[in-house]
């Protein structure tokens, strides 16, 4: 089957046992886009990313990535993907030169092709100093390099990055984030899941928010923040004066607001647009609220999540505050 | 299948057999320790407790414990064999072989013939310090690379097994326990003693161990002591025994391999 998407899956579902893995994903990722899978652990990223890339085969559901049925043609997807993340690895028992060449050659490159090729990468990567040492004494920032290297033997259609920069330093994650973006620049398909928010506002184009094996939002970055509205926030003068901000920023918004007594501070979200600054300040001072500071601004991707994996999570015992990130 | 997917299936086999020969020069602990184990036990068995062991043959008890050691090499690719799978498993090799455009068996096959390989070069030093101990070749040249033969074959089949365990254990921890339990294999075998001697349900068990086949046949192969016709069926034809139950035990272990790292951890 032809599709215009390079990821398309509909209603995919796995169960493992008595878990409900995934219930009925989907997804569209446009050729040429990245796509942020984003969720808290155990929402089902790693299974749908297993699913896509041949690894485990949906119970029911369909998926074409790169065109091709991920149960019907695992062959022909496989030739059109390239993956990495926290369970598809290089050898560690190999140097970092061995592991490209052997890839390579498992990736039907010839041999001066394949070593031509390995070198350019580990030049690219910055990996040349150490090619020839046992991936197992990398650094964890080296060794996501070198997995990101093996994926970019061959020009894959679609790569797939499972987490990619967890556990990692500012630094190296800035080096793997440069690394994708000059990816997608160049016309590569990316689906990345990522439980940092950070990561899927930098580099995805369209965000998937996931939770418990289902889709709980779609949208770009921006999309995404205007869902859940602006965010007010203010702090008072004395912690006395906490509840009666409280009870105006209420009002105002008609949402239940958070109230911080330690740090003297109030939060609320609002989904008005009208809701401005001066407003917020008129109210306050109307109720004789002794204010210190206010602000109303956009949401950050971080509340949007937990704004929405809080409704989900809502109706469950789970804190969503632990629930997330 | 066609001309072409064998090729790539054979090119992609080799590449994996690089792989686990590279792998070896740069992590030799297991292989090693591999080989020197059983000079450990000729050195422990043939001197400390062999005088004490009454055999079969000449009577030279390291004459005929140096065949029984050749099979412990052989044997050994239960123990290699499920512990570089649990490895691959474990580390997320596999799978990202598994998604790769190769051929299904090449993983499992490479590791087949490192194993088979390893064996080749294990021997080596067994024999010539059985030579150096007193044991002989005493039969024909022939007969000798017949027994040769047949513990290459018999590596090939228990690296199948092993292989197979690695899969299903899929931890090094769990595979390291499993371990031990290998190392009692050849214990319950005509290795060490003649099964003679045990209780009657132990000695079935011992004189069906395909263990035992192999070690009869190398002991008969080499002239160290010749197959008793008065024996369980599989040590009055061992030679017979072990080609049976070698290929036997790749039919059965080469496809649920296969087939399991085909399917992987769907």
């Amino acid at each position: 089957m032809e599709t215009t998407y390079a990821v398309l899956s509909e209603g995919l579902c796995k169960r493992y046992g008595e878990v409900h893995a995934l219930r009925g994903l989907d997804l569209a990722v446009p050729p040429g886009t990245v796509c942020g899978l984003l969720g808290p652990n155990g929402a089902g990223k790693t299974t749908a990313v297993r699913i896509l890339t041949t690894l485990s085969t949906p119970d029911s559901g369909t998926a074409y990535v790169a065109g091709h049925d991920v149960v019907r043609d695992p062959g022909a997807v496989r030739r059109r993907i390239a993956v990495t993340g926290q369970y598809a690895s290089v050898d560690g028992d190999l140097t970092g030169r061995e592991n490209l060449r052997l890839f390579a050659r498992l990736q039907r490159l010839r041999g001066a092709a394949a070593g031509k090729r390995a070198d350019a990468l580990l030049e690219r990567f910055e990996l040349t100093e150490a090619a020839d040492r046992p991936s197992r004494t990398y650094s964890g920032g080296m060794r996501r390099r070198l997995d990101l290297a093996a994926c970019l033997l061959t020009e894959p259609a679609v790569l797939f990055l499972d987490e990619p920069t967890t556990g990692l330093d500012p630094r190296s994650r800035g080096a793997i984030w440069d690394s994708v973006r000059a990816l997608a620049g160049a016309g590569t398909t990316v689906l990345l899941t990522t439980q940092y928010l950070e990561e899927a506002d930098r580099l995805a184009d369209d965000i998937v928010v996931i939770d418990q094996g289902g889709t709980l939002a779609t949208g770009t970055p921006e999309e995404l923040k205007t869902t859940v509205g602006q965010r007010i926030e203010v702090v008072v003068a004395d912690a006395e004066a906490v509840p009666g901000a409280g009870l105006v920023l209420g009002n105002l918004t008609g949402t239940t607001p958070e109230l911080d007594t330690e740090h003297r501070t109030v939060g609320a979200a609002s989904g008005d647009p009208a809701l401005t600054l001066p407003r917020v300040v008129r109210e306050l001072d109307a109720a004789g609220v002794p204010l210190v500071d206010a602000s109303v601004r956009r949401p950050t991707l971080d509340e949007v999540f937990l704004r929405l994996t809080h409704r989900t999570t809502d109706s469950t015992t789970a804190i969503p505050e632990e629930a997330s990130v | 299948m066609s001309d072409t997917t064998l090729r790539w299936a054979a090119r992609d086999t080799a590449a994996m057999l690089d792989r686990q020969l590279t792998r070896l020069r740069h992590a030799p602990a297991l292989f090693t320790i591999t080989l020197v184990a059983p000079l450990m036990m000729l050195v422990l068995f043939g001197y400390v407790f062999g005088s004490a062991i009454q055999v079969p043959g000449s009577g030279d008890y390291r004459e005929y414990l140096v065949p029984g050691l050749f099979v412990s090499v052989a044997t050994g690719g239960i123990l290699t064999g499920m512990i570089g799978t649990a490895q691959d498993m474990q580390r997320g090799v596999m799978d990202r072989f598994r998604t790769l455009p190769m051929s299904r068996a090449a993983v499992p096959l490479g590791q087949a013939a490192s194993e088979v390989l390893i064996a080749a070069v294990g021997l080596v030093p067994l024999a010539l310090l059985g030579l150096a101990v007193g044991w002989r070749v005493q039969g024909g040249v022939g007969a000798a690379l017949g027994a040769f033969g047949l513990l290459l074959l018999f590596r090939l089949a228990t690296a199948w097994i092993g292989q197979y365990l690695g899969m299903v254990v899929g931890t090094e921890e769990a595979a390291g326990q499993l371990s031990s339990l290998t190392f009692s294999l050849p214990m319950v075998s005509n290795t060490y003693v003649p099964t003679d001697g045990m209780p009657g349900w132990l000695r079935f068990v011992a004189d069906w161990n395909p263990i035992s086949a192999v070690v009869a046949a190398c002991r008969d192969l080499f002239g160290n002591a010749a197959a008793d016709p008065d024996a369980a069926w599989p040590l009055a034809h061992p030679v017979a025994a072990s080609i049976g139950w070698s290929l036997l035990l790749v039919a059965v272990f080469m496809p649920l391999t296969v087939r399991r790292y085909t399917r992987g951890g769907r």
